[in-house]
């Protein structure tokens, strides 16, 4: 703002300003913008966010209602799984509600280092697999049945597949068995690493546009699936057991009953907020919508949270019990 | 998988190299022929043998000793003195830092809804620092670029970026300037320094991320020392290459005069390097703003988790918005650096008159700005940016609707390219890479380290070989480096073609620059998107990012160069009747080598850096690794060596043609 050719203009400026900021408002002094009823005896929540939408809708429900209901001052930190999990022993971090397995994670902060305890199970039920678009399904119905998927493995061919069938492979956050199941089941697909949920969501959406040949790895719940309906691939049946060596699996993979972790500290520090974390529970239906408000109605996570906290306000009492 | 001891090649393959000084430059060439087709015969015999291949769930030792070590650390982290009295010392410091910036601009604190300065506050002092250091042009585009912020609706957004770049460029200047002018005194120290410059800009950010909130934990200080690793090696590489800049006469005659060593630093050294020290402040500036998406992956507030967040529903709209604003402050802080280089100089040319009223405008600005502080600190309506940034949305719908309409129009000519490219081009050369058996690959590269670049760069080259294959991820390494060589040669082509058109007309100049800086900093997630909408899921998406991310800078530096050709032997060339096209190739280009080269090493160096960005759309190898090491903790181990593989690869052709361009320059 500095007008430097003539300091009376600016002098001039600052007096027009300074005239018309009488009849403004002053900060703090009313509530416009006051954190209501923070304090209490919730203190700070700090909540991990990992970075899928249906976590993030797991969040913004907890967080609206510990914050609104509870009291709490609800700090939320997006970080992805292993950071978040490093973070109940440094004391940054009070919970994961949305926990997919993680063997390895358990061992090492529940069991070794004891900084982490589980808290029930959030309700989800997390299904992995392999998924084809639902205009591929409905043209060859046999698809859906891994015993076909030779017969069609030229269909899947790509610049990446060299002359095999393409089966793209690849978020990395979660563990897969592609590469063995290929093998053990002897089909004739090379796995691609697509290396991130945004490309297997773009390819999957590019393949249903355009009716295009795609196999690849996917998971529910999942917002995106409330666009495309993805169809699964049936492998083998999953029985205890089957996928204890990685290197023989043949079979198809768990479901999944996603957990929450919570950070030892918090467990025991009889914060209202930890009980709201344990009794927290809902379907992949209810996570869907919330997920679907953020994603495909691009609401922000507050609005998404209370629209669905004032729908469904018997369950959320529930959870205050 | 087994290691293969013999090495018989490589001897008669260098062999050729040790020809006459005379003839040197033909037989360069020819030596280099030589190699390159020794290396296709042995490939057809011995084509599939030791490739050293290693599956993507796989680890070796080194990677399960390495994930070990990272155990160890999170295990001994509240009893070690190392933690203690060394780590948390520095995490409090740097953590109070950022705490006292974000609280003056962006958080609220206490009992106080909003920041100490609202937004008129902070256009208003932009604004007025602007014009003191740099002119009142620049002054005029910070005051709009950081208006602008505001009408996207990411005034909070934006602010947090800036604490948290003001921050780590304080910090990153204030390591940074002491250690490049040590590195400039002294030679000793600069070679010793140069690896770990090299380590800290190459090594992927995502190694390091999870290791360092372990250490500083989740929060402001790990988000800035994350940048800091990133962006305070321009600036001790610009300040020594400053201090050394500085003519050895006058050093001689300030000698001569009987001055002290301090002195001669002081009153000598750094006034006369200033204007390049200030150059270094920029790059410093751009290399945090390149940081910002990363950071924000360990919860850094700002506009890079308004980008990740929006990209998780592939809200394309959303995250351009965001990178706009990105672009935007890199543009204006590039601008006004820029400016204040430039200013001494500016200042001597202008008449005494305007220097005379210099000093009171600069206090009545200041008491100007001094009372829009006071306004943003009390009232409502100056502290928080009005409206509800409709314009963002604006912009967030045409970003939508443009790159719909590209997608659904274009895809039938991108594919096609595509598989033109990778058939042609990418799946040979790639299969020669990673089909060789490893020794022979390692032996052609020390021979064309060997030839191109002197015996240096050839040990260079060997030591680098044999440490790839040490870090168990040799196949892996190959297919990168296929992919990288790929996107390094498009990028030469369009380096060459618009550094031409740019370096021959200054119109062209102008126009094209500004995009080419928004290409720079625009965050890479930002145009994933579309591009994986265009190209789908491979190896080729992950070239075409890596090209519109490094293109410009070789764009760049071949237009300087081309334009850097003396007028006179162009206009010699001219009046003896060449045509346009004859000056290009046989004038302009030749004697524009230098820049030539330059630009080869910044494109691969730049080419190698998007490779973990290439992991994340489809290009598998070395940055899926890494990818997945950041993912997964059992695969931490094997990420930190793909990410130090990543290093050796840049090291490794960063000397080959850094020896190779003094060579030709010699």
């Amino acid at each position: 703002m500095a007008r430097h050719w003539r300091a009376g203009a600016a002098g001039l400026a600052v007096l027009g300003l300074t005239l018309t900021a009488c009849g403004g408002a002053k900060v703090g002094d009313t509530s416009s913008a006051g954190s209501k009823g923070s304090g209490g005896k919730c203190g700070t929540f700090n909540l991990a966010v990992n970075p899928w939408v249906g976590y993030e809708a797991d969040a913004a429900v907890v967080a609206y209602v510990a914050q609104h209901d509870l009291g709490c001052t609800v700090k939320k930190k997006d970080l992805k799984e292993e950071i978040a999990w490093q973070g109940f022993g440094t004391g940054e971090v009070d919970a994961v509600l949305e926990n997919w397995g993680h063997d390895d994670l358990k061992k090492k902060y529940i069991t070794g280092q004891k900084t982490a305890v589980e808290a029930g199970q959030t309700g989800n039920k997390g299904i992995i697999g392999w998924y084809v678009p639902p205009w591929l399904a409905k043209a060859h119905p046999d698809i859906t049945d891994y015993k076909n998927l030779n017969k069609y493995a030229s269909e899947f061919k790509t610049s990446e597949s060299g002359g095999k069938g393409q089966l793209l492979d690849g978020d990395p956050s979660y563990v897969t068995n592609d590469a063995a199941l290929v093998k053990n089941l002897k089909l004739d697909y090379k796995v691609v690493y697509a290396g991130s949920e945004t490309a297997l969501i773009q390819a999957f959406r590019t393949a249903e546009k355009n009716k295009q040949w795609v196999i690849g790895y996917f998971y529910e719940p999942q917002w995106f699936l409330s666009e495309v309906p993805l169809v699964k691939v049936n492998l083998p049946k999953y029985t205890t057991g089957c996928d204890a060596d990685a290197a023989k699996v043949a079979c198809d993979y768990p479901v999944y009953d996603l957990d929450k972790i919570v950070s030892a500290k918090f467990a025991k520090s009889g914060s209202p907020a930890y009980d709201l974390v344990k009794k927290f529970n809902w379907t992949n239906d209810e996570q869907n919508t919330v997920a679907k408000y953020i994603a495909v109605d691009k609401m922000s996570d507050e609005a998404a949270a209370r629209k669905w906290v004032e729908a469904n306000r018997d369950k959320v009492d529930a959870w205050l019990k | 998988m087994a290691i293969a001891v013999e090495k018989p090649e490589k001897a008669d393959k260098v062999q050729p190299a040790a020809a006459a000084p005379a003839a040197r430059k033909v037989s360069r060439r020819m030596a280099s022929a030589a190699i390159l087709v020794a290396w296709l015969v042995l490939f057809v015999v011995l084509r599939g043998r030791q490739t050293l291949t290693l599956a993507a769930a796989d680890l070796t030792g080194l990677h399960h000793w390495l994930n070990d070590v990272n155990d160890t650390i999170g295990a001994n982290r509240n009893s070690n003195p190392l933690f203690l009295y060394f780590f948390n010392e520095i995490r409090l410091a740097i953590d109070n830092l950022v705490t006292f910036v974000q609280s003056l601009i962006s958080q609220p604190t206490g009992s106080r809804p909003v920041p100490q300065i609202g937004w008129l506050g902070v256009v208003g002092l932009t604004g007025y620092v602007s014009w003191a250091v740099g002119n009142w042009r620049v002054a005029l585009l910070a005051v709009a670029g950081f208006t602008f912020f505001g009408l996207q609706g990411l005034w909070q957004e934006s602010m947090d970026t800036l604490a948290l770049t003001l921050s780590a460029v304080f910090v990153a200047l204030l390591i940074g300037i002491p250690l490049g002018v040590w590195a400039g005194l002294s030679d000793r120290f600069n070679r010793i320094m140069t690896p770990f410059l090299d380590f800290m800009q190459t090594m992927p950010a995502f190694v390091y991320l999870a290791p360092l909130t372990l250490i500083f934990l989740i929060g402001g200080a790990s988000a800035v020392i994350t940048t800091v690793i990133y962006a305070a090696p321009p600036a001790i590489r610009i300040t020594a290459h400053a201090i050394r800049s500085v003519p050895e006469t006058t050093v001689e005659a300030a000698d001569s005069l009987g001055t002290t060593r301090s002195q001669q630093l002081l009153k000598v050294l750094l006034p006369m390097s200033k204007r390049t020290v200030v150059m270094g402040v920029n790059q410093t500036i751009m290399a945090a703003l390149a940081m910002v998406t990363i950071a924000a992956l360990i919860d850094a507030p700002g506009l890079g988790k308004t980008v990740v967040q929006a990209l998780q529903s592939l809200d394309v709209g959303t995250a351009f918005n965001a990178g706009l604003a990105i672009v935007v402050m890199a543009i204006v802080l590039d601008r006004v650096t820029t400016a204040a280089a430039g200013r001494a100089e500016a200042a001597r040319r202008r008449s005494g008159r305007l220097l005379k009223w210099r000093r009171p405008l600069l206090v009545a600005g200041g008491v100007a700005v001094a009372v829009l502080v006071y306004l943003s600190h009390t009232f409502v309506w100056a502290a928080e940016f009005p409206g509800n940034g409709t314009t963002g949305s604006h912009i967030a719908s045409v970003a939508d609707t443009t790159t719909l309409w590209l997608q659904d129009h274009l895809s039938g000519l991108t594919n096609a390219l595509r598989d033109a490219i990778t058939n042609g081009l990418l799946n040979p050369f790639q299969t020669l890479l990673t089909d060789s058996p490893w020794w022979l690959v390692g032996a052609v590269l020390v021979a064309l380290g060997a030839v191109l670049g002197g015996w240096r760069a050839g040990v260079t080259a060997a030591v680098c070989v044999g440490l790839l294959v040490g870090t168990g991820l040799w196949s892996d390494g190959m297919t990168t480096l296929a992919s990288t060589a790929v996107a390094t040669v498009l990028v030469m082509l369009l380096g060459a073609v618009f550094g031409v058109w740019m370096g021959r007309s200054l119109f062209v100049d102008r126009l094209v620059r500004p995009t080419l800086d928004a290409a720079q900093v625009m965050p890479p997630f930002v145009y994933l998107v579309p591009f994986l909408a265009l190209f789908g899921a491979t190896r080729f998406t992950a070239i075409v990012a890596a090209v519109v991310y490094a293109a410009p800078v070789a764009i760049k530096i071949i237009a300087d160069g081309v334009r850097n050709v003396p007028e006179s032997t162009v206009e010699a060339a001219t009046s003896a009747g060449c045509n346009t096209w004859q000056i290009i190739t046989k004038v302009q280009l030749p004697m524009a080598r230098g820049a030539l080269t330059l630009a080869t090493n910044q494109g691969l160096i730049y080419v190698l850096s998007m490779v973990v960005v290439g992991g994340l759309v489809g290009a598998g190898a070395l940055g899926y690794d890494v990818v997945a090491g950041f993912s997964q903790g059992e695969l931490y181990g094997k990420g930190l060596a793909a990410g130090l593989a990543i290093v050796l690869l840049g090291v490794m052709f960063d000397r080959i043609t850094q020896a190779a361009a003094r060579r030709t320059r010699a």
